[in-house]
């Protein structure tokens, strides 16, 4: 068993970070994917993963997103526990009452849109606004509205998802995710499974939500071009562990590490 | 041709019209038990609690592997004995519900597992709760894939209503016995029973079809 009592039950003090893990370890049986994982990310910035197949990326952003348990260590969000609770003084697990509360904040899109496929686009935005923060239909549908016109899809808003293409449904996706007004958004190589020409509709999505939002955003991507353009930080994971990381100018312009080169380069000669 | 008789069908046709009733009250009521039942022995194999899941399991097995004849005969005959009189229609209903409900628990359990594991994952992403995940997210998608399964077994409990004769129910096949024992001819009351049945399961299952396309439109999934 691991001492919690190393833990503190909230995170207090001037810059309390949006997100923290603190010594996250992660396994699968035998196999450890992240081992004592630190890594903070700020209110408002935009922190990049990059890394090799299996490194781990997608397992960081599962874990916040609560669709995995952690094996060891603790996850902050807004200074909170997230995986854990305070039980008189100390921490233990959080149970599923605390964690439904605690995950109200973080919103998540994922590789195959995951769009509900007897719900329109509007119908698949309202579904949460209404059935979890039990907001009035009009009111929801407003809001569902507004950003369906932000990421272009309000043509196509009572369109069931079997009738728009990959990066339409993406579309639809991230403003599903938003309509919940999270704090934080996770964004998992959301545009991996699109066609070459419509990653731009997505990745413009994105762009527009970095310039014009405050939203705190950690994402997962093989696009080393889009990376770092709109990244604040880039995290260089290799086999479980941050190897290398920094601003988007100095990791991918001068690279310390040789894993990190060995990996850009290797990243660039497949373009 | 077999000494068919015309005057004696025709007279004996509004009895059997009457049962036919019945013996549609007896399917719908039965198929009605076991559409909810089932449900909630699919959904009890998925509770957390492994004890819970291994006894439903259990009792699915059990009811599948014994005969509806038994079970028939079992809840009417064994029940009193416990202090428990039913009627034949209350003790028939029960037992052909309960029957059917272990068949269909085992459709909507491959339903709701052809469900992909996104669509669980996106409900926890929206933070919504259990029931509403099931009942908005998944069974609605879990039943396209039900609805054949379901169509047969609809099809199936309408066949096998007549086993409900043994303790009494007046439904067809009673009737027909009722009429034969009563007359001594049995050919046209048994020979119009078959073609009642056939005359009602073809175009049903046809209708099922048509049922299930129209779902899967209404629910885009096309
Ligand atoms: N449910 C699971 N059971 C067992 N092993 C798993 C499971 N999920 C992930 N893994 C393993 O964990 C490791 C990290 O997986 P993860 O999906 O986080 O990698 P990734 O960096 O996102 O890779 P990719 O770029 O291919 O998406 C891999 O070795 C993977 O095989
Ligand atoms: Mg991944």
């Amino acid at each position: 068993m691991e001492d919690m009592s190393q833990y503190p039950t909230e995170l207090s003090g001037p810059d309390v970070p949006m997100v923290r893990f603190m010594s996250v370890t992660k396994s699968y049986g035998a196999l450890t994917v992240l081992d004592s994982l630190d890594l903070d990310v700020s209110e408002g910035e935009m922190v990049t993963v990059i890394g090799p197949s299996g490194s781990g990326k997608t397992t960081v952003l599962r874990m916040l997103m609560t669709l995995e348990t952690i094996n060891g260590g603790v996850i902050y969000v807004d200074g909170k526990p997230l995986t854990h609770m305070e039980k008189n003084g100390v921490l233990v697990r959080a149970d599923a009452k605390y964690l439904r509360r605690a995950r109200s904040s973080i919103g998540m899109c994922f590789q195959h849109f995951n769009l509900f496929p007897h719900m329109t686009a509007i119908q698949n935005c309202m579904e949460g606004p209404v059935q979890v923060l039990g907001l009035p239909k009009a009111e929801a549908r407003e809001r569902s509205e507004e950003l369906l016109s932000m990421v272009g899809m309000i043509d196509k808003k009572d369109q069931h998802p079997s009738r728009l293409s990959g990066g339409q449904q993406q579309r639809v996706a991230i403003a599903r995710a938003l309509a919940m007004r999270p704090k934080v958004m996770l964004f998992d190589e959301v545009t991996s499974a699109l066609d070459p020409e419509v990653i731009g509709e997505v990745t413009g999505v994105i762009r527009k939500l970095v310039a014009e939002h405050n939203l705190t955003m950690l994402m997962v991507t093989h696009q080393m071009g889009f990376a770092r353009d709109i990244s604040d930080r880039v995290c260089f994971f290799y086999q479980g562990k941050i190897e290398e990381q920094g601003a988007p100018e100095s990791l991918f312009g001068n690279p310390q590490r040789e894993r990190t080169q060995q990996f850009l380069s290797a990243v660039k000669a497949a373009d | 041709m077999f000494d068919w008789r015309w005057d004696f069908a025709f007279e004996i046709l509004p009895r059997l019209l009457q049962a036919t009733l019945n013996t549609l009250a007896a399917a719908g009521v039965g198929y009605g038990i076991a559409v909810v039942l089932g449900l909630v022995f699919a959904l009890a194999q998925r509770t957390p609690s492994r004890i819970v899941t291994m006894v439903v399991r259990e009792c699915v097995e059990f009811i599948r592997s014994t005969p509806l004849v038994l079970q028939i005969f079992f809840v009417f005959f064994v029940g009193p004995q416990f202090g428990i009189r039913l009627s034949p229609w209350v003790a028939g209903m029960i037992a052909i519900g309960l029957h059917y409900s272990a068949y269909l628990s085992e459709v909507y359990r491959g339903g709701l597992d052809s469900v992909p594991k996104g669509q669980w994952e996106a409900c926890t992403a929206l933070n919504l709760s259990t029931t509403k995940t099931y009942f908005r997210v998944i069974i609605p998608q879990a039943l396209p894939p039900s609805l054949a399964g379901m169509g047969n077994y609809l099809v199936g409990i309408f066949k096998d209503t007549p086993m409900l004769s043994v303790i009494g129910v007046a439904e067809l096949m009673q009737a027909a016995n009722a009429i034969g024992g009563s007359t001594y001819r049995y050919l046209e009351p048994y020979t119009m029973v078959g073609i009642i049945f056939l005359a009602i399961s073809l175009p049903a299952a046809g209708m099922i079809k048509l049922f299930e396309a129209w779902v899967r439109k209404k629910l885009g999934m096309n």
